[in-house]
């Protein structure tokens, strides 16, 4: 069964980085792009898009629910910290 | 006054221009004796280009300013004969650790490998930086230091530029062939010739509390240095700490926009918030005096362009970033390492101005991903919209729980040096070569053995002027041509990398890499050959000597038409 890869993982394919935070900046960087100049609600309709994008890519039902499992036990850990930030 | 520290006060000295009837002509005037202009000063002298070094004060640094200074910087300080002063009075450090709410989420080392003279960082008060530099700039007699000197107008002509300096005494004219402008943030210079920087103001402020401890919360040799998101003695902003010498340490309070920077200063506000760190962090039994508050805001901008005519702009009248990174005063000083060497060569008719052009297209390339590194930490710590705050609150609850998570958080990209691989003055490699010393990178130190028999560094054993780094013994005809280009227009110097045990016959300079190490990180077999730039940048590499081969590299290094 394969697993959720939960190492760092970015990066281009034949390319190297001096610096093994540049890629992972690179992307960070490239989704808060995307989401300039929308509303809210608009960037919660990215967000979405992009998870479903991104699972399709993924393919594999393994993986999914193990990155969903993951994903949801964080956010029922710190919910009630967050929460008064908002 | 502070505690730990008193400012020196420098006697401004009557210029001998005053009252003279022609106007005197110098090739060098150096704007700004901070801690860039104070090493472009220094520099200048050690290749021996007089410098006549005006700024408007007569002392160093008032309060808490610059504080990291980065490994190439002081391998650059070494070359300006300061290296071992700063590291040893400074605290050293290459761990940072990164913490969420109580919780450590990420740790960055920032010297993961042995083998190297100088650490990631040494942290230091910018007054003991500038008073050190000033004392070496003292010490040479090319350098004519001015204090209390203001530049009130510049008026740039196509063979110099013209100056006019206001004293206690009068005002003065002085015509500079090159003028180097170090005169910061509000340069003098810049505004002088109505040149641009542009960039943006980020809307976030910082409170700066220098404090003396009285007690040590971790040993001197395990400095690290802490940033907090979200702490529980500061919720909902960032804040960071960081040990300086003589046990002052520095903490930054991320305050928000809406802060007032007045209230914010009160010493009881700012007592109060540090108890409170030091509370949390479990150093409940150590007192603290404060030394120094204030509270900033930040830019992150650049000049299109570093050269104007005769006139080059280094530091930060050039380029401004945000502090998260230590990019800010590290950037200056290799400004000025990447300019100095280029402006010897031109002033000396060794090489046209068009090498100048360089600079500006090194050092620019060198400041955008300074910006582009400090602008990304700024964005994190400092979210935007509704939905850049819910990414990174998302980066940093799964930090904690897996490494994929830790790899993006963002607590400021610590100053690295450029590796200038687009530069027009590289040659390409014809053959292939492992490793990061591609064309373009400074070169790494490595520990090495001199001709004396004594252990010491590579680094210092170049940066005189070209070198021309030859692993293993050559032939005698590769000896005749080595030797050649040691005579050459433009010296290269040869040195000889041999192994462990290895020597040269007399006549050779040689060292033994002791470790191999230098050998690995050039990917070096024997035969193969380095040509350094005098500011240790790696300007081309080859798999055998071939001496025609290196006089083109030095001519492409150097500008030269081609014959």
């Amino acid at each position: 069964m394969n697993r959720l890869n939960t190492e760092p993982n970015f990066g281009v394919p034949g390319q190297r980085h001096r610096q093994a935070y540049t890629p992972g900046d690179d992307f960070y960087d490239a989704l808060i792009q995307a989401h300039q100049g929308l509303t809210d609600a608009q960037s919660e309709l990215l967000n979405a898009r992009l998870v479903l994008l991104l699972a399709n890519h993924i393919g594999d039902l393994d993986v999914l629910r193990e990155a969903l499992a993951l994903a949801r036990q964080g956010v029922v850990d710190v919910d009630a910290t967050t929460a008064r930030r908002d | 006054m502070l505690k730990t520290y008193t400012w020196p006060r420098y006697q401004a000295r009557r210029a001998p221009e005053l009252g003279a009837a022609a106007v005197r002509r110098v090739p060098l005037v150096i704007v700004g004796a901070g801690p860039v202009g104070l090493s472009a000063a220094i520099d200048a002298a050690l290749r021996g280009l007089p410098v006549v070094l005006i700024d408007e004060d007569n002392t160093v640094s008032i309060g808490s300013r610059g504080v990291c200074y980065a490994k190439r910087t002081l391998e650059i300080f070494d070359r300006l004969g300061l290296g071992d002063r700063v590291v040893a009075k400074g605290v050293t450090w290459n761990v940072g650790r990164t913490f969420h709410r109580d919780r450590e989420v990420f740790s960055f080392n920032l010297l993961p490998e042995a083998g190297h003279h100088r650490p990631g960082m040494v942290n230091l008060q910018q007054y003991h930086l500038e008073q050190y530099l000033v004392e070496r700039a003292m010490a040479l007699p090319a350098i004519d230091l001015r204090w209390q000197h203001k530049l009130v107008s510049v008026t740039p002509g196509d063979d110099g530029v013209a100056l006019e300096v206001e004293t206690a005494e009068g005002r003065y004219a002085l015509q500079a062939d090159w003028l180097i402008a170090a005169d910061g943030t509000r340069s003098t210079v810049r505004r002088q010739m109505g040149l641009d920087i542009e960039g943006k103001v980020f809307q976030d402020r910082f409170l700066i509390a220098d404090v003396v401890l009285d007690g040590e919360p971790f040993p001197l040799d395990r400095t690290e240095r802490r940033f907090w998101f979200d702490p529980p003695f500061h919720p909902g902003e960032s804040a960071l700490m960081h040990r300086q010498a003589d046990n002052v340490w520095r903490i930054d309070f991320q305050l928000g926009w809406d802060a007032d920077p007045e209230a914010e200063k009160d010493p009881d506000r700012v007592r109060a918030r540090v108890r409170a760190v030091l509370d949390q962090q479990g150093f409940a039994a150590i007192g603290f005096e404060l030394e120094w508050v204030s509270v900033y805001t930040f830019q992150c901008r650049r000049m299109p362009r570093f050269r104007h005519g005769r006139v080059l702009f280094v530091g930060d009248s050039a380029h401004q970033v945000s502090p998260f990174g230590a990019r800010g005063a590290n950037s200056g000083i290799q400004d000025t390492d990447n300019l100095v060497w280029k402006l010897k060569l031109v002033v000396d008719g060794l090489a046209p101005a068009a090498l100048l052009d360089s600079y500006d297209t090194e050092r620019g390339a060198a400041a955008d991903e300074n910006l582009l590194n400090s602008t990304r930490s700024t964005d994190f710590m400092t979210p935007k919209s509704r939905v850049a705050r819910v990414l990174r609150d998302a980066v940093l609850s799964l930090a904690a729980e897996v490494r994929a998570g830790r790899a993006l958080v963002n607590s400021g990209r610590l100053s690295v040096p450029a590796l200038l691989v687009d530069s027009p003055l590289n040659t390409p490699d014809d053959e292939a070569f492992d490793g990061w010393m591609v064309p373009g990178a400074p070169l790494d130190d490595a520990p090495v053995q001199g001709a004396d028999g004594r252990a010491g560094w590579l680094l210092p054993h170049t940066g005189h002027g070209f070198v021309l780094l030859r692993f293993g013994l050559p032939d005698a005809i590769e000896t005749t041509a080595i030797d050649a280009l040691a005579r050459g227009r433009i010296a290269v110097h040869p040195l000889l990398v041999l192994p462990p045990g290895e020597r040269a016959p007399a006549g050779h300079a040689w060292v033994q890499d002791i470790e191999g190490l230098a050998a690995t990180r050039c990917d070096a077999r024997p035969g193969t050959t380095y040509l350094i730039r005098p500011d240790q940048h790696v300007a081309a590499r080859w798999r055998h000597f071939d001496a025609a081969a290196v006089r083109g590299a030095v001519a492409r290094a150097t500008r030269q038409s081609p014959p």
